[in-house]
């Protein structure tokens, strides 16, 4: 097995964010950073092909020098290697800038059989990165993977969770995956792994490093914009019906007819 | 309260209550409920390297020693003083082989309890040798290439669970049991060597506390630890070293319990004000979180003799005990006070705090037998 790429994203801890009532934006100051939930899958994931497989598990992620925290965290659950996409040039990167670049980082690493994302980040909640990232290496991918049947020398066979049942699919590797939270129980981190992340520099990439085209990074490179932020008003008109069951059955059966 | 523990002493600490947060809590009100045995638990202790944090490192561990051993004992417990007990006794069982072991005794078993692979258990205590240590019945009587061990250990944590026991036994029964007794590493499926009784209890549900039945059971006796006639000597300098153990079960106990009755205390509205602005109240949750940092500092500062190396912990390993359980029992009463009709009830945790730390009281040497050991040393000490 050659290298096992696993692209995690570092996100505030959704469990203790709170809106701004005046901008309906979210306050991230203050709020702790945490590897996004559905990516520890894809970790998880990724170190059991390395066991079952051989080859290297290697994380990247793209984001501001703070990500390095949660690259050692993943260091601590026994990645081997961490790489971090960092350039002032990157910032203000929608989804698809964000999975140029990240391709272009795959790139820089290569030799990858395999490509693992988490189904979505619990902030954006898009799930458009990991194809993104697909398209740009011209790979195919499998999206919400719930389990891996088998891995060959050249293939893999993989059941995709949808919404009304299970699409077992094949395809040639290279391939990239984006996985759901069936796929696996994410491990601990194990205190020798601990106190190698404790050590441990993850590897810096920035823009001079790569092999990539201005326009298509960063905020030129994003064609999305944000033009309001707001909560949906739930506007729902709700009706008691009261009475014996009988009665009431009846009383709503009519109004269902109508 | 900075602990001044060092990077790799927090690293286990975080580790440890990670495991306790996230894997225990959810599941102690059913292990108390059942008494089943934590295997669960062990598992995840052993993906996080935990198992052998006081392994020396030749061995497989991580060579944190006995302030590693508190640690985790401690973080464990704050959470469920029962399932922290499957570790904290494998500590006591590899204690007489860590401190006695030859070679290639140490390089056998320690790198398996090390591993996660194999727990252990201690077994010493029979009907008639509690206190009494030296009154052991179970007889080894040597036979070409073994020793032939007949008899029966009475409550021994970890019974039935564990993979390796040190088990005490005498080999001279005429001299008796404090200059006649042996101790021996007997494996799980030797010939003649079974389980008997498993014992329901008042606390510590979830660990599992089991007689062990020797008949004819023929141990290798290359599994003779030291040398004939040290058994006594070898479970005096267990007990020195593992005692700190059941003190940090005790103080992580009292810690989970004050926690506990801080919470409600803030929360509960009585009179139109959450509890925990009145003095009563404030007065109790003082006192229980003072003797708890009292206990800690003790603990702590014992754990830290025995890394140091000093030659003879026995009376401050007597001390922690005695103090850090006496402390427990307390804390967890008022813990329970604290939360009045609702800390009787089961579905807070406080009332099965209280159960569990009744027995830090009890084993590893009664509380009476602590503070005999305690004024042997003063009476020694100030001639």
């Amino acid at each position: 097995m050659k290298n096992i790429i696993v692209c995690i994203k570092q996100v505030p801890d959704t469990t203790e964010v709170r809106i701004d009532s005046n901008t309906n934006t979210l306050i991230r100051e203050g709020i702790p950073c945490i590897i996004n939930p559905f990516d520890l899958y894809a970790i998880e994931e990724g170190l059991r092909i390395k066991e079952k497989y051989g080859g290297k598990v290697i994380v990247i992620s793209m984001g501001p020098p703070q990500v390095v925290e949660s690259l050692k965290e993943a260091i601590s659950l026994g990645v081997d290697e961490a790489i971090l996409l960092s350039d002032r040039k990157f910032a203000g990167s929608d989804t698809l800038a964000t999975s140029y670049t990240l391709s272009r980082g795959i790139l820089k690493i290569g030799d990858y059989d395999i490509i693992i994302c988490g189904k979505q980040a619990i902030d954006g909640d898009t799930a458009q990165v990991g194809p993104g990232i697909a398209e740009f290496l011209n790979i195919p991918q499998i999206t919400y993977v719930r389990k891996i049947r088998e891995i060959t020398d050249n293939s893999i066979v993989a059941e995709r969770l949808t919404e009304t049942g299970i699409d077992v699919i094949k395809s040639k590797l290279p391939v990239l995956l984006t996985v759901v939270k069936e796929i696996n129980e994410p491990r601990l981190p194990s205190l020798k792994n601990k106190m190698k992340a404790k050590k441990y520099q993850p590897i810096i990439w920035g823009f001079n490093d790569l092999d990539i085209k201005e326009p298509y990074i960063g905020l030129d490179g994003s064609p999305t914009r944000v033009i309001k932020i707001f909560s949906p008003q739930i506007s729902v008109q709700s009706e008691m019906i009261n009475g014996e069951p009988d009665e009431v059955a009846k009383i709503l059966l009519d109004k269902l007819k109508i | 309260m900075d602990y001044l523990l060092t990077d790799e002493q927090i690293e286990i600490k975080n580790l440890a209550r990670k495991i306790a947060e996230e894997k225990i809590k959810p599941i102690r009100e059913e292990y108390d409920k059942t008494g089943e045995f934590p295997r669960e638990i062990i598992k995840y202790l052993k993906e996080a390297d935990l198992c052998g944090v006081y392994i020396p490192e030749e061995y497989g561990g991580f060579g944190g020693g006995s302030m590693a051993m508190a640690i985790v004992t401690e973080e464990l417990s704050r959470a469920c003083g029962g399932i922290a007990l499957a570790f904290a006794a494998t500590g006591l069982g590899s204690y007489p082989i860590l401190l006695h072991g030859n070679e290639e005794q140490k390089q056998t078993y320690l790198t398996k309890i090390a591993s996660g692979e194999a727990l252990a258990a201690f077994a010493l205590t029979e009907a008639e040798a509690g206190s009494d240590v030296s009154n052991v019945r179970t007889i080894a009587k040597k036979e070409g290439d073994y020793y032939i061990l007949n008899g029966t250990k009475q409550w021994i944590t970890n019974g039935g669970e564990a993979e390796i026991y040190t088990v005490f036994a005498l080999t001279d029964p005429d001299k008796g049991g404090a200059r006649g007794m042996s101790a021996f590493i007997v494996e799980k499926g030797y010939e003649g060597f079974s389980f008997g009784k498993k014992e329901d209890k008042m606390g510590i549900r979830a660990s599992a506390t089991r007689e062990l039945i020797f008949q004819d059971c023929k141990v290798p006796a290359k599994n003779l630890l030291g040398k004939e006639g040290r058994g006594f000597k070898i479970a005096m300098d267990t007990f020195d070293k593992s005692r700190p153990g059941v003190a940090a079960q005790a103080v992580g106990i009292a810690q989970g319990a004050l926690e506990e009755a801080v919470k409600y205390a803030k929360q509960r509205k009585q009179f139109g004000e959450p509890i925990s602005s009145f003095q009563g109240i404030q007065f109790i949750l003082s006192q229980m979180a003072t003797k708890i940092e009292a206990a800690r500092a003790l603990v702590y500062s014992v754990c830290r003799m025995i890394d140091a190396g000093v030659s003879d912990v026995s009376k401050e390993s007597a001390m922690a005990k005695f103090f850090a359980s006496e402390v427990a029992m307390e804390v967890t009463i008022n813990a329970v006070q604290v939360l009045g009709g609702y800390g009787y009830m089961k579905e807070y945790p406080v009332e099965k705090m209280m159960r569990d730390a009744k027995i830090t009281q009890i084993y590893e040497g009664t509380n009476q037998i602590q503070q005999l050991i305690i004024a042997r040393h003063l009476i020694k000490e100030y001639r």
